[in-house]
């Protein structure tokens, strides 16, 4: 690979071993891509923290959170002390909520420990945002900067909502990223490969936010981790309709970037969004389609009984919950089930403010921040079916809790907290 | 185990992802892989709920596969194998992308992508195969000729 001046000095260790690590680590990923060069980037979504047992355990035998750091940010065997972070970078979701902890079955001491854990990671001058939906929370980058970013619905949605560009970034790569201010320019840094590889025609309307969610789950599977461009669009999306379409097509496939015509950015038309490409598939999704994919996250579902309902993966927009709490306003969640409604913290003093989080909860419900079910492995104790509005999170929580997960509507999702009792309908 | 003395049944050659040389016994799937949410890290076993290699563990195998898939977790889900010891032991696929790049550097098995034939193809699950990722050669011994261990005990 062809260093720069700068970057040849950061690897020949002028800024220190952690920097040093750093740089040797872009450059093992860099060849592995078979990536020319690094390029700049001032814009990192990153996870840091230890919250499983097992990181609990790894950070005391390493040296606390800096032997967390070098191993699982730097790749490096030996622990090194680490120096403030040179990008504006974002922490992504936890392990848990800090602030529901025994709700979600955590102990005292996992808490204290991640509380140092944050104090460190906040004191390198990383932003404790704590949300998979760093874009919603002041981390909005510009159309063409160039960032790296973990977490894959947020890389999906910089793409091709954004215009911005990364990669799927990991945990290793991001930590080597905010100590250099570099990441390989490989993939969706360059023009040729964001543009369209498959093209889609809508034949029946999508309009709901379970709806986008299907054709994401459907799209995923058709193109894998290429680029579609969808055709035919009606009723123009939301913010909630693109973050739970994003994060449905790279949950099933591993899509990190697609084309609206006429809605995306790098898409004003056909052509523009192929670029010269020539399409690889032409698919076509209408009423079979939109079944087959509800029938596919559905395939754990059989008991009726619903023990526990899970809304915001993505984390929940504050339209979201305001509409989570226009349903649930004057109703009670039935004694049988548990809802938890997870959204950014910054989102939640705004629902706490606006009386929303009240209602919420005096319906019996709770609005959580920093995590999520898949996250934490956590769910109210004794669930084995679980009621969701997310593709992403139905397609996760089955393997990860070895639960029935049910997907429908929001209001289905409402509806099952409330009577106990799954009442959702195929499309 | 040693299979040294035995002239394979197949070489394949491909581009050096992280160097290294490694044997094992081949576990392969058409099926892309996802790393966290996809694997159990603990025991390096896929868990995905529609997976082909479902309940089926890599640990110490040579993962024959098209690609990563899924969460930006997938470097760290695999890094994990290899902290707590069930990492596989070489890494052959088809589709380059970030999330491999990095699983395969940080997981540090021998791996191999670009291939002049198509390893999901022509490797079957239970072959036996030597990955000399330095000099980009697979090296596959038929299980046919490992069965009753019979080839390898005289090795």
């Amino acid at each position: 690979m062809n260093l720069t001046d700068e970057e040849q000095a950061m690897l020949d260790g002028r800024d220190g071993p952690a920097v040093q690590r750093a740089m040797d680590l872009l450059l093992r990923y860099g060849r592995a891509l078979g990536a020319e060069r690094l390029v700049e980037t001032n814009n990192v979504v990153a996870s840091i923290s230890a919250t499983t047992p097992f990181m609990r355990g790894f950070a005391q035998r390493r040296g606390g959170m800096e032997g967390v750091f070098s191993e699982f940010s730097l790749d490096s065997d030996e622990t090194v002390a680490i120096p403030k972070v040179k990008t504006f970078t974002s922490h992504v979701q936890l392990g848990f909520d800090p602030f529901n902890a025994a709700r979600m079955g955590v102990d005292e001491q996992t808490v204290t420990f991640y509380r140092k854990g944050e104090a460190f990671i906040t004191g390198l001058g990383v932003h404790a945002a704590n949300t998979c939906t760093p874009y919603q929370v002041g981390n909005l980058p510009t159309r063409g900067e160039h960032c790296a970013w973990m977490e894959s619905s947020a890389v999906i949605y910089c793409n091709s909502v954004l215009g911005a560009r990364t990669n799927t970034e990991g945990r290793e790569s991001v930590g080597a990223a905010m100590l250099t201010g570099r990441i390989p320019y490989w993939g969706y840094h360059l023009d040729v490969h964001r543009r369209g590889t498959h093209h889609v025609r809508l034949e029946v309307p999508v309009v709901s936010t379970a709806e986008w969610g299907l054709l994401g789950y459907w799209i995923g599977e058709q193109v894998l981790d290429k680029v579609p461009v969808i055709e035919g669009i009606g009723k123009l999306p939301n913010l909630a309709s693109l973050k739970h379409f994003g994060a449905s097509a790279s949950s099933s496939g591993g899509v990190e970037m697609y084309h609206l015509v006429g809605v995306t950015p790098e898409a004003p038309s056909v052509d523009a969004a192929f670029g010269g490409n020539r399409a690889q598939a032409h698919l076509r999704f209408g009423v079979a389609e939109l079944r087959d994919a509800y029938e596919k996250i559905n395939v754990t579902a059989r008991d009726r009984q619903v023990d526990y309902v899970m809304l915001g993966c993505p984390h929940y927009t504050i339209e979201q919950i305001w509409e989570a709490a226009r349903l649930l306003e004057g109703r009670k969640v039935s004694p049988n089930c548990e809802l938890w409604i997870f959204t950014p913290r910054a989102i939640k003093s705004l629902a706490d403010r606006n009386g929303y989080t009240k209602i919420i909860e005096d319906a019996g419900g709770h609005l959580m921040t920093d995590s999520c079910s898949a996250m934490s492995r956590a769910a109210p104790e004794g669930t084995k079916v679980v009621a969701l509005d997310s593709v992403k999170q139905a397609h996760y929580l089955p393997a990860i809790l070895g639960v029935q997960a049910w997907f429908g509507t929001t209001e289905e999702c409402i509806d099952a907290a409330c009577s106990g009792v799954w009442r959702g309908r195929q499309p | 185990m040693t299979t040294s003395s035995l002239e394979p049944d197949l070489v394949l050659h491909g581009r050096c992802v992280v160097p290294g040389v490694a044997e094992g016994e081949a576990l392969v799937t058409r099926e892309a892989i996802s790393g966290w949410g996809g694997i159990d890290s603990r025991t390096g076993t896929v868990v995905e709920t529609r997976h082909e290699l479902r309940g089926r563990s890599f640990a110490g195998k040579v993962l024959v596969f098209p690609g990563a898939k899924g969460s930006s977790g997938w470097s760290n889900a695999f890094h994990l194998t290899r902290t707590l010891g069930v990492a596989p032991a070489a890494m052959l696929f088809n589709e380059m992308s970030t999330k491999i790049a990095l699983g395969a550097v940080v997981t540090r098995a021998p791996a191999l992508t670009d291939f002049d034939r198509n390893p999901i193809e022509v490797i079957e699950t239970g072959d036996w195969v030597r990955v000399d990722a330095d000099r980009g050669v697979v090296e596959v011994i038929r299980k046919a000729r490992l069965r009753g261990g019979s080839a390898l005990e005289r090795t």
